[in-house]
Order: structure tokens, then sequence, then C-alpha cells
């Protein structure tokens, strides 16, 4: 299975994250799933006209290739020019070069969330980039390729969603599709591939003890749950994180700092700031979806009420204060 | 005379293009443009200052904790707090693991696949060379990518996750470490280490850090099996020690309390003051020949970010930051010059910055930083605190000043009703890829390329020139 890669209003980071796949090199991964690049900016060696003459060949359709995975937003301004963003070495809109090679694709990948809805670019205050997904802008289908885009395999554009988006997401999409071929039933409503957006970073998170009984942290650093006054969406967001580890071991609520839901639609502006939760008579708006608020809202009450002193201690400090109790046996 | 359009020029971070006057072979003239532009000193303007933390890293993929490094530093500035003791530790481990991981990724993954090109074979060295660093299927390249990963984990103990972490903070970092963490992160240095005096130097850290001089570089390369030897070998058969020459004026911010910050340049004896004192008053952006609206060369907290795409004379979208009105030149070069490292110095003194001693300045980091974090990492007082709160006041302004990988990275806000007013950003490849300014004066690569074999039939030597900085291009054009 051959990709085709391109960059454009993004940071790379999808790119930086994806090499840091394990337990396995990323080529070595890939290669022996069948999967190869046909050119990617970041690592191929073929550089300018020899690289150029690569894109034109598969946008003619004389070269074929299987995947086209985009990175970063697509950039349709200034006034619908596409100059904001012009490919280097033939000063073709990126766009352009996006529409002609997505008409030739077997399978697209919008790879993290610029890619898929449009991301930070498209946040600026009144959009001057004009800047928008593949196929969304922010959580309305359309986006640069429109709503109906379906690509040559009969699919939409797969949405590998993630501020980065975490290596194993595209690596396993990938794997999957070269070995077991994806249909529409793996992916969700907003076209992520259900192997790790049918959970949410909740799941599995390491504060959760803290969670239940709401012994929250009240500012950074703290053991607490995140969710009531630090801005944590984990209860919303639909990603693995907590599964699946992030650089060996780690989350973004292990490092201590809240899940700002990155690969959700429009995370990019939440209407508050990022690390603080918004509150109406104290109690946070943002509570799970699936949960009804009164009922929240009694339960976390009575939690608080029989919270233990280790949980409610450890809270709101950086290390343990008081340890679990050791259980003796009965003799 | 003939115009040569290089691009897309890949194996950087970003967008690259690079344009090229020649005459008989030579290069006479050179462009450098960045032909994208994604406006995050817009985006923050408006924002909660705090926000800036969540907002910055986006800016780059292979940088970013650098940017977080930036803004929190900037909000520090704000605030008016110092960071607790393990607080500052933390910050330096996360930072210089991105920084180290940084020049090994470009040693391996985007500098030296330009010495496998058929261009070079038949060259003494070039079947070893490809075989192990050809792009994607040299043998090299899957053991670097694991060295990287691993060497990521501990970003994972200490910051979460990679890239895009929101653990360094104006008065520390969200993440306290534990004792457990403590052993497992001299494990992760550890085997860092075992790969870098392995595979890319063959010998110890601690005997390449204490190389002084360019004949010592050369007498401990020889015969020496590794990787960067042999990068020495292709080196000094192809003269590269004295290529890609750009103004030989650095500047370094200075880094983790190791390396001081400055100005220097070679000429300067040392009782007329070779380093001098940093000014940042002295700094400026220039947006003469950028798709910018046209002003005077304002220093940042002044500056302004404004599209004007059809510019006349413009041909990218950076600006061009000068230090008292001079092009200077930043990264890993200009640190170890500035700090004073005396293998950099030699080299600089004999032939000029160029290709090879770029790379001989990323070999000194990592021959020096990572000893340097695993002293951190002892110095680290479990139970002690990591973060202090740092209440931001409602108007004012803050400088963060840090250095990324590639150079000198600059932050400059502002803050008004709690909201931010103003943010400027002068990254580290915004200064070295910078085009002409309203002097005419080019840009450090710009000159760098003067002089080249380029053309129909030359040597890659144009590519080693511009990787030799490692840029940075979605920085560039934040």
């Amino acid at each position: 299975m051959k990709i085709l890669w391109l960059q454009s209003g993004g940071c790379g980071g999808c790119t930086q994250s994806m090499l840091c796949v394990e337990p396995r090199p990323l080529f070595d991964e890939l290669r022996d799933a069948g999967i190869e690049f046909l050119w990617h900016p970041a690592l191929s060696l073929e550089s300018g006209e020899e690289a150029q003459q690569v894109l034109e060949d598969c946008a003619a359709g004389r070269l074929a290739f299987d995947v086209l995975c985009v990175e970063g937003a697509m950039l349709r301004g200034p006034n619908g020019s596409g100059k904001f963003h012009l490919m280097a070495g033939n000063g073709r809109p990126l766009t352009e070069w996006v529409e002609r090679l997505a008409g030739q694709a077997r399978w697209v990948f919008a790879i993290g969330s610029c890619t898929a809805y449009g991301g930070l670019s498209a946040s600026t205050p009144g959009n001057p980039l004009e800047a928008c997904g593949l196929q969304y802008d922010t959580n309305t289908l359309g986006g640069l390729l429109g709503a109906s885009f379906q690509s040559r395999g009969g699919l939409p554009v797969v949405n590998i969603a993630g501020c980065p988006t975490h290596p194993g997401w595209i690596v396993d999409t990938l794997e999957k599709l070269a070995l077991e071929g994806l249909s529409v039933a793996d992916l969700d409503e907003f076209g992520r591939p259900l192997l790790y957006a049918d959970q949410l970073v909740h799941h599995g998170c390491g504060r959760n003890e803290f969670y239940e009984f709401k012994a929250s942290a009240e500012k950074h650093s703290d053991l607490g749950c995140l969710m009531e006054n630090l801005g944590c969406k984990g209860t919303q967001a639909h990603a693995d994180c907590n599964l699946r580890p992030w650089n060996g071991n780690g989350s973004c609520v292990k490092g201590g700092f809240a899940c700002i839901a990155c690969t959700e639609p429009g995370f990019e502006a939440p209407g508050h700031a990022f690390q603080q939760t918004p509150k109406v008579a104290g109690i946070p708006i943002g509570l799970p979806t699936d949960m009804p608020k009164a009922w929240f809202v009694a339960l976390a009450a009575l939690s608080k009420s029989a919270t233990p002193k280790r949980v409610r201690d450890n809270a709101v400090v950086d290390h343990p204060v008081v340890r679990p109790a050791v259980k003796k046996a009965q003799k | 005379m003939k115009r040569i359009q290089l691009g897309p020029f890949n194996r950087v971070e970003g967008d690259l293009e690079v344009g090229l006057d020649v005459e008989a072979g030579q290069v006479v003239a050179a462009q450098v443009n960045s032909p994208l532009f994604r406006g995050f000193e817009q985006i923050l303007v408006g924002r909660l200052a705090e926000d800036s933390l969540a907002i910055v890293p986006r800016i780059c993929g292979i940088c970013s904790v650098a940017q977080s490094a930036a803004a929190a530093a900037a909000l520090a500035d704000l605030a008016g707090v110092t960071p607790p003791a393990n607080g500052v530790l933390v910050q330096r481990l996360i930072l210089a693991t991105e920084n180290l991981a940084d020049h090994l990724t470009h040693f391996y993954l985007f500098f030296m696949p330009d010495f496998a090109r058929p261009a070079y074979a038949g060259r003494p060295w070039y079947d070893q060379t490809a075989a192990r660093f050809m792009a994607v299927k040299g043998q090299a390249s899957g053991p670097a990518l694991q060295a990287r990963a691993r060497f990521f984990h501990l970003i994972g103990l200490l910051a979460g996750r990679w890239p895009h972490t929101l653990a360094i903070q104006p008065g520390g970092s969200s993440k306290a470490m534990t004792a457990a963490e403590r052993t497992r992160v001299l494990a992760v240095l550890r085997e860092f280490r075992a790969f870098l005096e392995g595979a890319l130097l063959g010998d110890r850290l601690e005997n390449f850090a204490a190389l002084a001089d360019g004949q010592a570089l050369q007498a401990w390369a020889a015969g020496r099996s590794a990787d960067f030897p042999l990068f020495l070998r292709a080196a000094t058969d192809l003269a590269l020690e004295r290529t890609g020459r750009a103004t030989d004026r650095f500047l370094s911010y200075g880094a983790y309390g190791l390396f001081a910050s400055g100005l220097w340049q070679p000429d300067r004896a040392p009782d007329e003051g070779i380093l001098d004192q940093l000014d940042p008053a002295k700094i400026t952006e220039d947006t003469r020949h950028a798709w910018l609206a046209e002003s005077p060369p304002y220093p940042p907290a002044r500056g302004e970010t404004v599209v004007n795409a059809e510019k006349a004379g413009a041909y990218t979208w950076c600006k061009a930051p000068r230090y008292a009105g001079q092009v200077v030149e930043t990264g890993a070069l200009a640190r170890q010059l500035v700090a004073g490292n005396p293998l950099a110095r030699d080299l600089v003194a004999s032939h000029g910055g160029s290709v090879t001693v770029r790379i001989v300045a990323r070999m000194i980091e990592l021959a020096t930083v990572l000893p340097a974090m695993e002293q951190w990492v002892r110095a680290i007082v479990p139970g002690e605190a990591f973060c202090q709160p740092a209440p931001l006041p409602e108007s004012g302004e803050g400088v963060g000043l840090v250095e990324a990988a590639r150079g000198g990275l600059g932050h400059w806000l502002s803050v008004k009703r709690g909201r931010i007013e103003r943010y400027q950003i002068i990254a580290p490849t915004t200064w070295n890829f910078s085009p002409r300014d309203r002097a005419g004066q080019p840009g450090p690569l710009e000159q760098a390329l003067i002089g080249l074999p380029a053309g129909d039939g030359a040597l890659p030597t144009v590519q080693h020139v511009v990787r030799s900085f490692d840029p940075c291009m979605v920085c560039t054009v934040h």
C-alpha cells in the first residue's frame, strides 16, 4: 500500500508524533505490514524537481498510489486565492494540489485535527486565512472537498483527529486498512476511526479515584481530579489516551494538566480559559454528556460527603501525604 | 545568468523555497522564501493571557516545548514570579530532551540522507554512508528512531506527552517527579547515552566534550567507527569546513543556566569584549521584503503582523529580525561560541561558520547537555515544591527568551484587562532564513549560499548548507 503525504497549514507535529511509534521503529513497522511512503515531505530523499515530478504524476493519474495523507489545515485565503500556502517550487496553492490528488486517491486520510476540522488557523477571529478541514468546517460537513466527497475506495475522508494525533492512531488505522480494509462502520459521526474514538479520555484515567469522590485539584501540579476546577474535558473527549499511553507511559492528565479535548472539532476556541472549568452557581457546565445533570449533582454531593481523608488531602498536593491504609491479616 | 527555483525543499520542518541566481555554475544571489503563513500572532490577540500556553506549542510540532517554555517565561515575567528550584530543573529537563532529540532527528533523518545521493557514488566513503543513511531505508534510521522514541519517555514521565504538552507553567511544572519516576528518568538518560556513545560517537560523551580544537577532532575521528566520524570523513573530503559561511556574527539567549547569553564574532580580540552583553532592546524586525504591511523596523514589543499579500518587492512571509541593524546567526553553533566551547571557537576561527562546524556544535551539545541532565535529575528534591501559583496581573508586558534547538526563540506579549493585546514571536529560523531588510542586507542563509556550485550536474552542496541550519519553517512563519 503506497502512501502519498502532504503538509499544509499545520505544525508538522503529527508527523513528529508518528515517528515516536513504539515498540518497533516506524519504517520497520510499516514495511512489514506492506505499507510504504511513495513520498513524504519530512522523510523522503526526493527534493525539488524530482519531488514535483512524483506529485504531478500522481495528480495526473500516471502514478498509482493508495492513500493520500494530508497534515495541516487547508488555507483557502486570501480571497480564495490559496496564496497563504503555495507549494514551494511551483507556486500552485496547496489546496489545488490536494483537490487534484484527492481525486486520484483510493482513500484520503486527514492527519490531525487541523486537517480534519480546520484547526487553530480557522479560529482566528473572522478566519482571515479562510482555513478549513478536508471535509469539515469545524463541526459542519463541507470543508475543501465538500460534504459529499467520497474517495475512489468509497469512503469519506478518514479523520485521524487529535492535536497532535497519537502515533498509534495513525499506524493502526493504516494497518487496519492495509490488512483488513476499512468501512464506514469503522468510523464515528465525525469520521474518526472507532479504534480509538469509541472511548473517552476519562476511561483509564489515573485520577479516577479522585473523580469518584469529587476530590478536586485546585492548582496545577495537584493530584486531584482536574474536572471541577482546571478545565478537564476527559469525560467528553473521544480518545483512548489513558488506555494507550503517550511516549511510554504518559498522558495529559498524567502530566498534571487537563484534557482540552483536542480530538473534538472546535476545541481551539472553547469559549472559556483552557485550564479553567466554567461554572454556573458553582456547578461545572461541561458535565459528562450521557449523564442527567440532576443525577450528577446529587451523586457528586453524596460522594463529596463520603470522601476518605486520604483522597481529600492528597487531591490538593503534588505528592501523596496520606498513604493507603495497610490491612493486617486476621490471626 | 540563470534563475533556479528549488522546491519543495523537503526534509526540513515546514515549507521552504530557495531561489538562486547562477552564473558560470556558481550562486551569485539567493532568495529564501517561506511560502506558508499561519497567523498565530493574530490567533493570540484577544485571548486570555494564560491560553497562550495551550496555543503556542501548536506553532511547531518539532519544537513545541521550546514554544511552551518561551510563553511560560513571558507569563512568568508578566506575573513577576520565579519557579521553585524543582520547577526550574524539570523545565530544563523537558526542554533539553526536546532539543537533544531534535539534534538526533536532524542528523539521522534530515541531514545525512543527502550524502547517500547517487552524485557521490565512487567517493571512498560513499558505500558505507549510503548504506547507513539512505532516506527511510538506511540501516541507521531504525535504531535512531527507536533511540528517539525511547528518549521521549522522559517527556511521557514528566510532561505527559510530546508534542504539545501543557506541563511547563509560569510557576514551574504541573508534574511533580516521584521517587519511582526519578529512577526511571535516570534509566531513560542512560539508555540514550548508550545510543550516543555506541552508534553516534563511538566514544564516551565526556571524551568527545573535552576535544579542544580541530586538530584534536580529526585525530579523534581517525579510524573511529561510528556515524558522526563517518560524516566527518565525507565532510573533510568535500571541504564542508569551508562551505556555507554566513555573517560570522552569532547570537544566543543562553540556555539551561549552562550556556551563557551574548553575541560573538571571531574577529574581535578578547580584550575588546568578544562576548558582548546581549541587549534585547536592540532587536528589531523588518517587513520590507515580506508580504506584510510596510512599517519601520519595530522592536517586537511594538511590532505588528498585518498581511499585505500583494506587496511589491516581497518574496516571503518571513520578517527580517536584526540585532542593532545587523544580520546575526543563531543556533547550536551560536550557543557554543558564546558559551566559549574551545572546539567550536577554533573551527570558526579557522574557516568561519560552516556546514561542518554547525554539525559539530550539535554533537557538542549532545555530549555536554546529557551529562548535565543526569545532574539535574539528581538535584531534584522530591517532596519539595515543583510549581507555585503565578496569578497574572490584569495589564502589563512580558518577555520570554529561550533557546530552542535551532537557536534563540523570543516571545513578547502585552496584556490589557486580562486579554492579550499584542503577541510577537521571533523564532530561530526567522533569524537564519530571513529575507533582505530595508538596507538590502540578505539574511544569513542568503549570504551562506553565495559562491556555491549550483545548476545542472552540481553536487548537492546547496542542500548541505541549507540543512546545516536545521530549518524549522513552521516556526519561521508562525
